[in-house]
């Protein structure tokens, strides 16, 4: 691979996800997409890169794209954002919506689908209060890969084994040869749909907790910047969006603050009335 | 409060199981010590009761199911947090243990993360209230 081919690669797959590949990465392109040329029918890397300039694959673009994603995830990852969210942002989020008796949330990078099915958990923990609600968990990724995998809800020992309490693994799951799958009920209580979020949030609607974990990490500050702007469009008045633990908003958009007592959670900043605005600047 | 270092028992057969399992915890900032079946393992608890056990399953001289059913018959031996360990990914032999007394299980070979990540689950850290 050429220093021409990388340029080129780190251009195609910013514009494409939004990953930001830095020249250190050198090394991890070479590795995740090696393998690709042969399936794509590809003598070398730059063989492989040059079809992705013309003419359109749509798999492979996809391929590409996707063999660049890092999708490493687990049950109840970092513990404290779901503790959070069951012990405050769920009551909180109840008694606000108590009129509609309805609750949206967003696993905005939902990879192989832990995050979403740590959620669907505690909800069927919380039983009776959420009794006569609907409730709509939908978990977005870019990659149909993880979705699919995600959808199955199948699991290796080592994938339930991190994070995942020993009870719950019981009473959630069922064995089938060496894996686990998770059941039918908290299956159809997540939707998995493909979206990018570098696309517009518009057609998804509003949502009372968003998880955006651990995505936006990969991404540079101005792409930061929007996706976290768009957030707050997207989160229902009173709403929670949580970061990973690594991430923030501070210094990226003004529509979001941190909550001032949870650590990874921020919500709606408070309306500026206008005079102040103007003498603010 | 004054607080002191946490202990860990770990019980298995294999001396290097129990060698890496001695390195990760404590890297993570326990005490440990080491029995080499359930009998021994019986010893050392009514000598000191450690805070935590990772306990093997299958050994001779007592296994890790007869030694946890003895030691949660004694008021002190509730204390414990266990981990039990094994290399059969079992839905039964997982409810027995729990039934029998284990808090967590862990799947062999373990790692540093997976460890760490259990004794969280437990409720454990490296430094306890005294
Ligand atoms: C490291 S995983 C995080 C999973 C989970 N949220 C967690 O914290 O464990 C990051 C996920 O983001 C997805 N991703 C990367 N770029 C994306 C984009 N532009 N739009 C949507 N998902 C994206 C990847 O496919 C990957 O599955």
């Amino acid at each position: 691979m050429t220093d021409l081919d990388f340029e080129y690669l780190r251009g195609y797959i910013k514009q494409r996800s939004g990953l930001a590949l830095t020249a250190e990465k050198r090394y991890l392109v070479e590795s995740r997409l090696s393998p690709l040329c042969r399936r794509f029918g590809a003598a070398s890397l730059h063989d492989l890169i040059g079809k992705l300039k013309t003419p359109h694959d749509k798999v492979l673009e996809r391929t590409v794209v996707e063999a660049m994603t890092t999708n490493e995830t687990f049950f109840f990852r970092d513990r404290l954002p779901f503790d959070l969210f069951r012990d405050t942002i769920l009551p909180e989020a109840l008694a606000r919506n108590a009129g509609r008796r309805k609750l949206r949330i967003w696993c905005a990078a939902a990879s192989t689908g832990q995050e979403p099915y740590s959620i669907a958990m505690l909800l069927q923990e919380a039983g009776a209060r959420l009794s006569g609600w609907q409730v709509d968990i939908l978990a977005t990724d870019i990659s149909l890969d993880v979705l699919e995998k995600a959808r199955l809800g199948i699991y290796s020992q080592f994938e339930v084994q991190r994070g995942l309490p020993v009870q719950w693994l019981l009473k959630h799951f069922t064995q089938t040869g060496d894996q686990w799958q998770i059941s039918p009920s908290l299956r159809a209580m997540v939707e998995y749909r493909p979206f990018n979020l570098l696309h517009g949030f518009e057609a998804l609607g509003q949502f009372d907790v968003i998880f955006c974990r651990n995505v936006l990490i990969y991404f540079d500050a101005p792409t930061k910047s929007d996706i976290l702007t768009r957030f707050g469009t997207s989160l229902a008045p009173g709403g929670a969006l949580l970061l990973g633990a690594a991430e923030t908003v501070i210094g990226l958009t003004d529509k979001l603050i941190p909550d001032a007592k949870h650590r990874g959670v921020y919500g709606h900043a408070p309306a500026r009335p206008p005079a102040l605005r103007a003498a603010v600047g | 409060m004054s607080q002191r270092d946490t202990t860990c028992l770990v019980v298995d057969d294999s001396a290097v199981i129990r060698k890496v399992a001695r390195r990760i915890i404590e890297e993570i900032g326990f005490l440990v010590s080491e029995a080499e079946d359930g009998a021994n393992a019986l010893e050392v608890c009514a000598e000191a009761m450690p805070d935590v056990i990772l306990l093997d399953w299958n050994m001779p001289n007592k296994d890790g199911y007869a030694f946890l059913q003895e030691l949660r018959r004694t008021e002190a031996g509730l204390k414990p947090k266990v981990i039990f360990c094994t290399t059969e990914n079992d839905v039964g032999a997982i409810a027995r243990a729990l039934r029998a007394g284990a808090d967590e299980y862990i799947m062999k070979p373990f790692d540093r993360d997976i460890l760490t990540a259990k004794l969280e689950q437990v409720g454990v850290s490296a430094r306890l209230d005294a």
